[in-house]
């Protein structure tokens, strides 16, 4: 075992960037709004004095950017938790939460909801149980397989899962109308939040908030699922059972934030890997630490995405041009905590 | 200079039809040479433009649909030939037609109407290569609509139809931008085009999306070049535009009560103008002649 050291700093430095990415996100985009406007509304909203904030300056921070940067927090919370959780289970480094076909099932859930001209609100909820059918159809094959080590069966059937949705997603892609429906299908594919309005809150704070009090609870089994299955039992802790709880808390987390802001990668890639070297890998702080650098980190990603340009640039984009880097960087310069 | 493409495609036809199949040869948009078929009745439309335009010349000549109409579109149409066969689309990648089904279904021509670019050239040459039949790709811009009745018409032999069609085409643009002509530009309404459900997807600056909009109005995403994009409803706040055109029925029934949109001028104005689709959408796409009742 590593001796454990403070914590604090790293909790210290993850809640820093989460607030300054929350000013940062509030006070800039393409529609001005100064701090002065920010506290004027804040002030007029907690019942104060009606300051002299435009209806027009107001109408963005509460409809328009308000509900944005929650659900950005939000979302990167829950993809960094879900990849935190993944990793631990899987004990491997390189697993994001879309390994076992979260992704793929929600992205054809998705298209198929584009495809039918279903609307905004009906294709959330064909991502989202897309995203359920395909983690529990892995679930249910990797338990019928008869073996000495479940999480490698779990994995495999993943790939070929997610690989076999994947496909369907080109298929549904091929059939779809060319001028209206495909480039709907293909930014949806490159994930965006530029839709978020407080409607779409709703359906995301509640899987995101359960999944991750459940992931939040097992913390300190969750140290020791990352033993080897035998040495985990004789400590007494039941591997089977806890497994589903873990995987299906991270799946409706992962399948919550993809129905509402599409395909983001990287994420839950990245994130658990920076929280590690901030707060070591002892689950337990793990895990909120990871939740509060994942809000603020796709938080910042999102603010760049709404004003760098014009037009919108796509999450998926984003991510991974800045993940990629960084991931290289962490790779090459911090110490390995997670061996 | 000879095409050998052409020279090689005219011989081997030669060689299956006889001798007196093709009379000339017609230069078409791509400034490619196309052999004129002696008699057109039946005419393969690589994708949707190319059908519509031809709907509107010689029905009859249409061998099938890219896509099977539905039949709230064909209550529009005329009835024997909407219900005709889905025939699938011969495009870049998304070749849904089967050469061999193209053959199989003995075309006389195979008519394409959009863009001219080298990837649609070399495509077009390529299955005029494969099949022997003379495939003519039209320019499918806009303001391209009576130079491409001239050519189809003399292409299938209806040189009379081709004029009267064309000149229609000039006609209405010519009244139309006639009314507009006294408006200075920068007087004219700024104009927001809405796509998808919510609204947030639009076309920018040059995209075949706009090619009406821009003619007539201000595009307020207009500033940059390029094809779809979407945008956040801040950027719709700060380009505060005059009126929104869209073609989404689902937005064009909220937007008046989403509170995030409430501060747009166009909204408080109320002008939001859903475009019809059918049985062809009026604005956008397909991106052919069925724009001209758009505008």
């Amino acid at each position: 075992m590593i001796p454990a050291r403070s914590a604090l700093p790293g909790f210290a430095i993850a809640i820093a960037v989460l607030i300054a990415g929350l000013v940062l996100a509030l006070t800039v985009g393409r529609y001005p709004v100064s701090l002065g406007d920010l506290i004027g509304a804040l002030v007029a909203k907690l019942g104060g004095p009606r300051g002299d904030v435009s209806p027009a300056v107001e109408s963005v921070i509460w409809q328009v950017r308000g509900p944005r940067v929650m659900a950005a927090m939000l979302v990167g919370a829950a993809l960094a938790v879900a990849g935190t959780a993944f990793q631990g289970l899987f004990r491997n480094p390189l697993v994001s939460p879309d390994i076992l076909g979260a992704s793929s099932g929600a992205a054809l859930g998705a298209v198929l909801g584009i495809y039918l001209s279903l609307g905004v609100f009906a294709i959330q909820a064909t991502a989202f149980i897309g995203g359920l059918i395909a983690v529990g159809i892995v679930y249910m094959i990797g338990a019928s397989v008869r073996s000495r080590d479940p999480i490698l069966v779990l994995v495999l059937t993943g790939v070929v899962v997610g690989s076999l949705f994947g496909a369907g997603v080109g298929l549904v892609k091929y059939l779809a109308d060319p001028y209206n429906q495909l480039p709907a299908m293909t930014f949806w594919l490159l994930g965006s939040l530029s839709a978020t309005g407080v409607h779409d809150l709703l359906p995301l704070v509640g899987p995101v908030a359960a999944g991750t009090v459940v992931l939040i609870a097992l913390r300190w089994r969750m140290s020791v699922m990352s033993l080897p299955e035998e040495e985990a039992r004789t400590l007494g802790v039941a591997t089977g059972p806890l497994r589903i709880a873990i995987v299906a808390a991270a799946t409706l987390v992962t399948s919550a934030s993809v129905a509402a802001a599409g395909i983001i990668g990287w994420v839950g890639l990245v994130v658990p890997h920076l929280a590690r070297s901030l707060v070591g890998p002892d689950f337990a702080r793990l895990l909120p630490a990871a939740a509060i650098l994942g809000g603020g980190y796709l938080l910042l990603i999102d603010t760049l995405a709404r004003t760098l340009a014009q037009v919108e640039i796509p999450l998926g984009i984003l991510t991974a041009v800045i993940g990629t880097p960084f991931f290289i960087w962490l790779l090459t310069s911090v110490q390995k905590t997670w061996s | 200079m000879i095409d050998r493409r052409a020279l090689i495609a005219g011989l081997s036809a030669a060689l299956i039809a006889p001798r007196s199949a093709f009379a000339q040869t017609i230069r078409d948009a791509a400034r490619r040479n196309v052999p004129v078929p002696a008699k057109v009745s039946r005419v393969f439309p690589a994708g949707p433009p190319a059908a519509i335009l031809l709907y509107t010349l010689a029905p009859e000549l249409l061998i099938g649909w890219p896509r099977a109409n539905r039949a709230e579109e064909c209550a529009y149409m005329l009835p024997d030939i909407c219900t005709r066969p889905e025939v699938g689309r011969i495009t870049g990648r998304g070749n849904t037609a089967n050469l061999e089904t193209v053959l199989a279904l003995k075309p006389d021509l195979i008519l394409d109407v959009g863009s001219t670019s080298a990837t649609f050239v070399s495509l077009a040459d390529r299955v005029q290569e494969k099949t022997s039949i003379p495939y003519a790709l039209l320019d499918g811009r806009f303001a391209a609509i009576a130079e491409t009745y001239r050519t189809l018409g003399a292409l299938l032999g209806r040189r009379e139809d081709g004029e009267k069609l064309a000149r229609y085409a000039e006609d209405t643009l010519k009244t139309i931008l006639g009314r507009i002509e006294p408006i200075a530009r920068a007087e004219r309404p700024k104009v927001y085009y809405a796509r998808g459900p919510r609204g947030l997807s639009t076309g920018l600056g040059g995209s075949i999306n706009v090619e009406t909009i821009e003619m007539l109005g201000r595009n307020v995403a207009g500033e940059t070049q390029g094809g779809l994009a979407n945008v956040s409803i801040e950027q719709v706040l700060v380009w505060n535009p005059d009126v929104i055109v869209t073609i989404d029925q689902e937005f064009a029934a909220t937007v008046r009560k989403d509170p995030s949109w409430a501060a747009v001028k166009a909204v408080r104005d109320n002008r939001i103008h859903l475009s019809p689709k059918m049985p062809f959408g009026w604005v956008d796409f397909p991106p052919s002649v069925n724009r001209l009742i758009g505008l």
